[in-house]
């Protein structure tokens, strides 16, 4: 490749949902904009579940409906709490899902960032594949100017670069802007995607049409005593199964991921949802977890953070490419009015970003949730102790046996409290969970 | 058609997985101390594509070929510096399908 001679307004690390909201901002815009992706193609790196929300996406590119690779449109959520052989479950379906602008919907993510990454080109930006970033370049007041690639040419220039370089960015720590990772802080999922018939998929589900689809999210004993999560969601022909639990705990345990997600598939509760399924690939990807006491710092003289690389996570409400998609917005939106004004790309300009994201719901909820992390690291038996009291108590209430209700009501109270060495542990557990949720 | 519920062997896993291998450029390497350390060896079971194994000696080695880039040895060891890791040159390594 030839030298890149050419001096961009911002350069963009990474075509994921932040680096691809940034990028399209700034060039609807009018921005000279120069995205950067080390895979063969945008998305050939990306891994997600994947759920989609509509909203982040609409203030971007309000008919994406009409163009974007969408799976199925989500009617039913379906919250799972397993032990080794039940589930005890809370499901929420509505017809009023079935509407003109659904609100979520599955995705493939490599189809769909190919479709992000091709409308961020058509509005005007450069789009390098197949190039690694390596390294920012800096004048000699340490303000970013550019970028350096495992490409021949010599580094490229920009007044600005927006990293969306994902949770394992490493051009923004080895150039010292966030400390390394922490394994508290970030999630290790693996997931497998499962091909079947569409029809099968529809009839397995409880699902009328091609358009409509259902997502499973699951505790319990599935993370074998970790802080995690499973998941299955329903795609048109395949169906994406997962989990992902703290890296901190997977150096516990010593239970291998895929292990893990053997087990979740072969569960009496799951393994005939996948039942003559084929499965196609396997996937592994960190998740940043940290929320609100994670999030590194985000602007610099010249440099701005988006998307996982700023642990834009909110885990307990399972949101991630949405939180993505807005910061990118915000960040694009950022640049675009400080070149609008001819102001230079300080690090006191850019916190302009910073306010914004204040201002949204970005940093309202990571902040809301800022004790999350920490009380179920410190708590690890919630998820162990009580679906199993649940599943047992619900037994115990199910079945037929000639043993009088009122005993029986005995002994389901028994079960609970006895889960958490009685009463008081059992109000102390609820006291933690409420104040981390407040 | 196979049963893709029962327990799946790592390798099957990863043969479905579409790779562009950069040879004899492997993205991570292992910087070996006198002994490897509790966290290298934690890297046996928590790679998701099981690239860590033991070599005849006993001591721990790594195969990048079916790396998903994840990063989590790179984390895991981010302390003991034992693994040096960069992503792969662009173009290479796993390309994801479906992702």
């Amino acid at each position: 490749m030839t030298t890149i001679h050419e001096h961009f307004d911002a350069i963009v690390v990474g075509a994921g949902p932040s680096g691809n909201a940034a990028a399209y901002t700034m060039a609807k815009a009018g921005l000279n904009v120069l995205q950067i992706d080390r895979g063969e193609y945008a998305g050939s790196k990306n891994v997600q579940g994947a759920i989609l929300y509509a909203d982040a996406l609409e203030r971007l590119i309000p008919d994406f409906r009409e163009e974007a690779p969408l799976e199925r449109h989500v009617v039913e959520q379906r919250m799972w709490m397993l032990d080794e052989t039940s589930h005890v479950g809370a499901h929420y379906r509505s017809d009023d899902f079935n509407e003109d602008r659904p609100n979520r919907y599955t995705i493939i993510r490599a189809q769909f960032d190919q479709w992000f990454a091709r409308t961020v080109r058509e509005a005007g930006a450069l789009m390098l594949t197949e190039t690694t970033v390596t390294n920012l370049v800096k004048d000699d007041k340490g303000k970013v100017i550019g970028v350096e690639t495992d490409r021949e040419g010599g580094p490229i220039y920009a007044e600005v670069v927006i990293l969306g370089e994902g949770v394992n960015g490493l051009v923004g720590q080895r150039a010292g802007l966030r400390p390394e990772l922490s394994t508290s802080h970030v999630a290790l999922a693996v997931k497998e995607m499962h091909f079947l018939d569409q029809k099968v998929i529809e009839d397995r589900f409880n699902l009328s049409s091609e358009e409509e689809g259902v997502v499973i999210e699951a505790v319990g004993s599935v993370s074998s005593g970790m802080v995690g999560t499973g998941f299955l969601y329903t795609n048109r022909e395949s169906v994406s199964i997962g989990i992902g639990c703290m890296l901190g705990d997977f150096v516990e345990t010593a239970i291998p991921p895929y292990k893990l997600l053997d087990r979740f598939k072969s569960h009496p509760s799951v393994k005939p949802l996948l039942q003559g399924s084929e499965m196609k690939e396997y996937s592994a990807h960190l998740i940043p977890e940290g929320g609100f006491s994670a999030i590194p710092a985000l602007v610099g003289d010249g440099w701005i953070v988006v998307g996982d690389a700023g642990q834009f996570v909110n885990s307990v409400h399972r949101e991630g490419s949405n939180l993505a998609m807005t910061t990118g917005r915000l960040a694009g939106e950022t640049v675009a009015a400080l070149k609008a004004e001819n102001k230079p790309f300080t690090q006191v300009n850019l916190r302009a970003y910073e306010a914004a994201l204040k201002d949204s719901y970005v940093i309202k909820d990571l902040k809301k949730y800022r004790r999350m992390p920490d009380t179920l690291h410190a708590n690890k038996h919630l998820f162990t102790d009580y679906p199993h009291a649940l599943s047992s108590a619900l037994q115990t209430w199910l079945r037929v046996d000639g043993v009088d209700k009122r005993t029986k009501e005995r002994e389901m109270v028994r079960t609970m409290r006895a889960a958490r060495g009685g009463f008081r542990g059992l109000m102390s557990d609820m006291w933690k969970v409420a104040r981390a949720w407040r | 058609m196979t049963d893709t519920t029962a327990t799946t062997r790592i390798e099957e896993r990863l043969y479905q997985n579409r790779y562009r291998v950069d040879e004899g450029r492997p993205h991570v390497r292992i910087k070996r101390r006198i002994h490897d350390s509790d966290a290298l060896i934690s890297l046996l079971s928590i790679c998701p594509a099981g690239c860590y194994s033991r070599d005849e000696k006993g001591r721990i080695e790594v195969a990048t070929d079916g790396c998903m880039e994840c990063g989590s040895c790179r984390i895991v060891c981010a302390k003991t510096g034992e693994i040096e890791w960069s992503y792969p040159r662009g173009g290479y390594g796993v390309l994801f399908k479906f992702g």
